[in-house]
């Protein structure tokens, strides 16, 4: 064997970087879902009567729900009775706390996920909400945030102390009855960020959310909400690990964004949950649902998404664009190896005058996995003068993997412009060929290859990420030569 | 530096080298000429260890090692270097993060340091601006649009970089205007040196008028048939293959 082929062989066998258990005493709650389910979390919550009203009014919707079938994916039908829909680490005081009082145990986890909650450690310009199973763990650089007068907190923390804007917002872009999966989440969420930034305000740091699922059996189902007032602007981040285990595990999420005149959001992801191993044998089933609205006039919201890992990946972060000149922009990775499957892509739905949307997805297919690109741009009768740009591009490595696309387009007005360009490549042997000649070992090349075919998204992400997600995706790739 | 003795190969279990002997010596550059189909490429391909090629015979020794038993990473490390007749794009990826990655890769081999970013960005601009193109062409991505003429431009400016003990030019000359064709020609021939080697694989005399070839070689129907100095390419060049009693049918 050559070394470049031992090297090759040894990287296979290296594991998911994040799939450690963290070893804690947990509240779990028996698997099963019904209502009494869902007045237990309220009240874990100590949650509002109108709150617990709103749960049980999308619980209700969801019962008359079907499962979507259409997304180009495959997996058994899930027992939603079979999921814990709570689980917390066990504490002597409940609710979010002082980084102090937080288990040490959860502090290591984070570290170990190269997320120190510690404010002067490493991520020292990016403030960060760690959400372990069902509830934030702490939220750090409160006191200069408020200084700002933005609040970032979690969701449970938001119901509370800021009622009035949660009642406002919350299902006013992903209503109960969005999908299947919204509805579900809009009964059991447990927890996620909330973010307010206030008229005229830059957010003075970059805004993170790191959820981490540990229970076995346990489903996460949080909700993000950001609010971006006239002229404001933040730049948020969410990232995404869980243990090895062989059983699915479920992860359904909702995002909600709105933002107003001339303000904007910037929303990046990088997901990493884990994927499954290379049998196909457990992983995460990620159906989430993202999706903003542009309020005001100029207003302005760019969704980029490294997706790397998951089991099943069904997600189309979407922007509604009914403000005059508003702009959507949806930048994607989307990386899938061995059995994982990928169903991903974005809607832009144009209402207002002049708005614009550019959409960049690459789909990187290796092993026996499936990508798919799914996108809907849709002009209304009163987008005049819309626009869209769309590039869809696949890449497969290896002849055992697939990539489709499939791009929607309906307009209703006459003046829209629609640019839609999509291309399918394969790492060919001769790009390796020309790479190795020059003395690049085949596993580097490849994921040189990659990188390449991904520069138009990841110079998108804030530069820490960047990083990140080029490291992540040589490790995503690994074994995929050879 | 390199003997390569009744070298036989496969592509698509079709026999096309046959028993093929070569001796390079430091410091020599030959010339490999022959009809289509004769092997020419395949000799290129199969010294610098592309897979598609299969060989099932004979031996090859580079500078005292089996050259067979090495990967291409290694021939490459090893100071090997292929001008490619038909270079690919990798887009997205600049011909300065190719080149300095593919830098490092040898140097670290030789146990040398990485060269530092500036070091690195000087050697390239230098190197650049010898094969006649734009500095801009580093940020772009390797042959990423570049017209044939330019890509091969960038693949003799990858070789003045990398600086192999052994290059092998397959069919750099096709598809070049005169200009380009002396840009190319001038590249070798700033490569030329006692230590260093150059194997030219072509399809015409006119490059050897300005990369004079100590040998020349007539490679046809898998073997090389006839070796003489520089004035047997000008014999070539005047009555053609078939003195040397091969036709068309033979050379395939």
């Amino acid at each position: 064997m050559s070394d470049s082929e031992k090297a090759v062989k040894d990287l296979i066998k290296r594991e998911y970087e994040h799939g450690f258990v963290t070893d804690i005493e947990s509240d779990t709650f028996e698997p099963g879902l019904n209502e009494d389910v869902i007045r237990r979390i309220s009240e874990k919550k100590g949650e509002p009567e109108w709150m617990l009203a709103w749960r049980l009014k999308a619980y209700k919707a969801w019962l008359e729900m079907e499962e979507p079938e259409w997304a180009h994916v495959k997996f058994p039908k899930i027992n939603f009775n079979e999921i814990a829909y709570y689980s917390a680490p066990k504490s002597k005081t409940d609710g979010p706390k002082s980084l102090d009082e937080v288990d040490p145990e959860l502090l290591r986890t984070y570290e170990k996920l190269g997320i120190p909650l510690h404010e002067r450690a490493r991520l020292a310009g990016v403030a960060v909400d760690a959400v372990f199973d069902s509830v934030s763990v702490t939220t750090t650089f409160k006191e200069k945030l408020t200084e700002a007068g933005v609040i970032f907190c979690p969701m449970s923390e938001a119901v509370h102390k800021h009622p009035e804007l949660i009642k406002k917002y919350i299902g006013s872009v992903v209503p109960q009855k969005d999908n299947y999966y919204a509805a579900l989440n809009s009964a059991v969420f447990s927890d996620g960020s909330f973010v307010y930034i206030p008229k005229g305000v830059r957010c003075p740091l970059e805004l993170s959310t790191y959820f981490r699922i540990n229970e076995a059996n346990t489903g996460q189902f949080e909700r993000t909400l950001i609010v971006a007032e006239a002229g404001s602007h933040v730049s948020y981040l969410e990232g995404c690990t869980a243990p090895m285990r062989d059983e699915n595990q479920l992860h359904a999420a909702v995002v909600e964004l709105v933002v107003m005149d001339d303000a904007e959001i910037k929303y990046s992801t990088v997901q990493n949950w884990y994927p499954g191993d290379e049998e196909g044998k457990g992983g995460i089933y990620n159906f989430v649902t993202k999706r903003g609205a542009c309020i005001g006039r100029n207003s302005k919201i760019s969704w980029t998404q490294v997706e790397t890992g998951s089991a099943i990946t069904w997600k189309y972060p979407s922007c509604v664009l009914r403000g005059e000149g508003s702009v959507g922009e949806f930048y994607s990775v989307a990386l899938t190896n061995n059995f994982q499957q990928a169903d991903t892509g974005t809607k832009m739905i144009h209402l207002g005058k002049n708005t614009k949307s550019t959409i960049i997805a690459k789909g990187i297919s290796a092993g026996k996995s499936d990508s798919s690109y799914r996108g809907l741009v849709r002009f209304g009768p009163g987008a005049e003068n819309a626009r869209n740009y769309t590039q869809c591009d696949s890449l497969l490595i290896g002849d055992k993997c697939g990539a489709h696309t499939f791009p929607y387009i309906e307009s209703k007005n006459s003046s829209a412009v629609i640019e839609h360009e999509a291309t399918t490549s394969k790492v060919s042997d001769d790009q390796l060929f020309l790479c190795q000649q020059r003395g690049i070992d085949a596993e580097h090349a490849v994921s040189m290859i990659v990188n390449g075919f991904c520069k138009e998204v990841f110079k998108e992400l804030p530069m820490e990420f960047a990083v990140e997600a080029t490291k992540l995706l040589e490790v995503s790739l690994e074994g995929s030569v050879g | 530096m390199l003997e390569i003795k009744e070298l036989k190969a496969t592509v698509e279990d079709k026999q096309i080298l046959k028993g093929l002997n070569l001796s390079v010596k430091a410091g020599e550059v030959h010339a490999i000429m022959g009809p289509n189909g004769s092997g020419k490429s395949t000799l290129s391909q199969v010294l610098a260890g592309n897979g598609a090629y299969e060989v099932n015979g004979g031996s090859v020794d580079y500078q005292g090692k089996d050259l067979l038993e090495l990967s291409i990473e290694e021939r490459a490390r090893e100071g090997i270097f292929l001008a490619f007749q038909y270079p690919v794009e990798i887009p997205g990826v600049s011909n300065l993060q190719f080149l300095r990655t593919a830098m490092n890769n040898i140097r670290q081999h030789r146990g040398e340091n990485e060269i530092s970013a500036a070091e690195f960005m000087k050697l390239a601009k230098e190197k650049i601006k010898q094969v006649n193109l734009d500095a801009s062409f580093l940020k772009r991505g390797v042959n990423e649009g570049f017209s044939g003429g330019e890509k091969k431009r960038n693949e003799i400016m990858q070789m003045l970089m990398l600086e192999p003990s052994l290059a092998i030019l397959d069919e750099t000359d096709s598809g070049l205007d005169i200009d380009a064709l002396r840009i190319v020609a001038d590249g070798v021939n700033a490569l030329r040196s006692p230590d260093k080697a150059v194997i030219m694989v072509t399809h015409y005399q006119r490059l050897l008028d300005y990369i004079v070839p100590d040998f020349v070689h007539v490679l046809a129907g898998g073997k090389i048939i006839k070796s003489g100095g520089k004035e047997l390419a000008l014999e070539l060049e005047e009555k053609g293959y078939g003195w040397l009693g091969i036709d068309a049918d033979d050379a395939k």
